[in-house]
């Protein structure tokens, strides 16, 4: 009888399709060229892709027992999962943000506030607009204020 | 935030301050800039009253439901006019600093 030896490709399958999920938050969101446009995800999917079809053709061959083809539809199953929820948290989730339509728009004043910095004093907008920023060489007058909101770690 | 830490130095050049604003107390905005080291401000709006004003509130996205801020990028000049806007449709994608470096070159 043969040897029937380890159906590979659909398991690695499973595993870079685990990869291509998890790196783009941990690993290709800190590129802005691989942040805007998730290609290297996409790219290690095509390639999970390429190796499930080669791992279900070796699953279905007629010599496989049937519980190498219930192994490969299991983990061509999983990675198809893993697939969409990417599409879903990439394309989907990534786009619920409210529209911001009252936002200030360019030309506009910018509303001012008094908010706590981390050393617990209170801060004007208004006074970061002037208070110099110190750099190792010298003070300089600011030209301007970024501000940047974000999500947070509540 | 990183890439604005990453651009710090470019950012002072031209007299451009970097804010950061979040609903996160003084102490965990803290421990965040200690943790990430990030030497520009920080400041802690958990009320919501600036955000509120900037109409920036997404309701409810918190851990415990509370409003939190979307991700938006302004920059100021001098006078306090609003020069530039980023309000991004996709929270993974945030300003680069060139884009930002370029708008600030153009204050003045």
């Amino acid at each position: 009888m043969k040897i029937q030896r380890f159906n590979w490709p659909v398991w690695a399958a499973f595993l870079l399709s685990l990869i291509a999920l998890l790196s783009y938050p941990f690993v290709f969101v800190r590129w802005p060229i691989t942040r805007d446009f998730p290609w290297a995800n996409l790219l290690l999917f095509g390639i999970a892709a390429a190796l499930l079809v080669l791992g279900i053709r070796r699953a279905f061959a007629a010599d496989r027992p049937r519980r190498s083809k219930i192994a490969g539809v299991t983990a061509a199953t999983l990675s198809l999962a893993i697939f969409a929820l990417f599409i879903f948290a990439a394309f989907v989730a990534a786009r619920w943000l409210p529209a911001a339509r009252g936002a200030p728009h360019v030309g506009q004043k910018a509303p001012d506030f008094n908010l706590s910095d981390t050393n617990g004093k209170t801060v004007a907008l208004s006074e970061l607009l002037t208070t110099p920023i110190k750099r190792k060489a010298a003070s300089t007058n600011p030209r301007g204020v970024l501000l940047i909101f974000y999500r947070g770690y509540w | 935030m990183r890439s604005i830490q990453d651009s710090l130095e470019r950012f002072e050049e031209v007299g451009i301050r970097p804010v950061a604003i979040s609903v996160d107390t003084p102490e965990q905005s803290r421990d965040l800039c200690q943790k990430a080291g990030y030497t520009f401000t920080f400041l802690s709006d958990p009320k919501a009253e600036a955000i509120r004003r900037y109409d920036l509130v997404h309701a409810g996205q918190g851990t415990n439901g509370q409003d939190i801020a979307r991700p938006a990028e302004f920059l100021i000049d001098s006078s306090g006019t609003v020069r530039w806007v980023n309000l991004t449709e996709n929270y993974w994608v945030r300003a680069r600093p060139e884009q930002i470096l370029e708008a600030a070159n153009a204050l003045r």
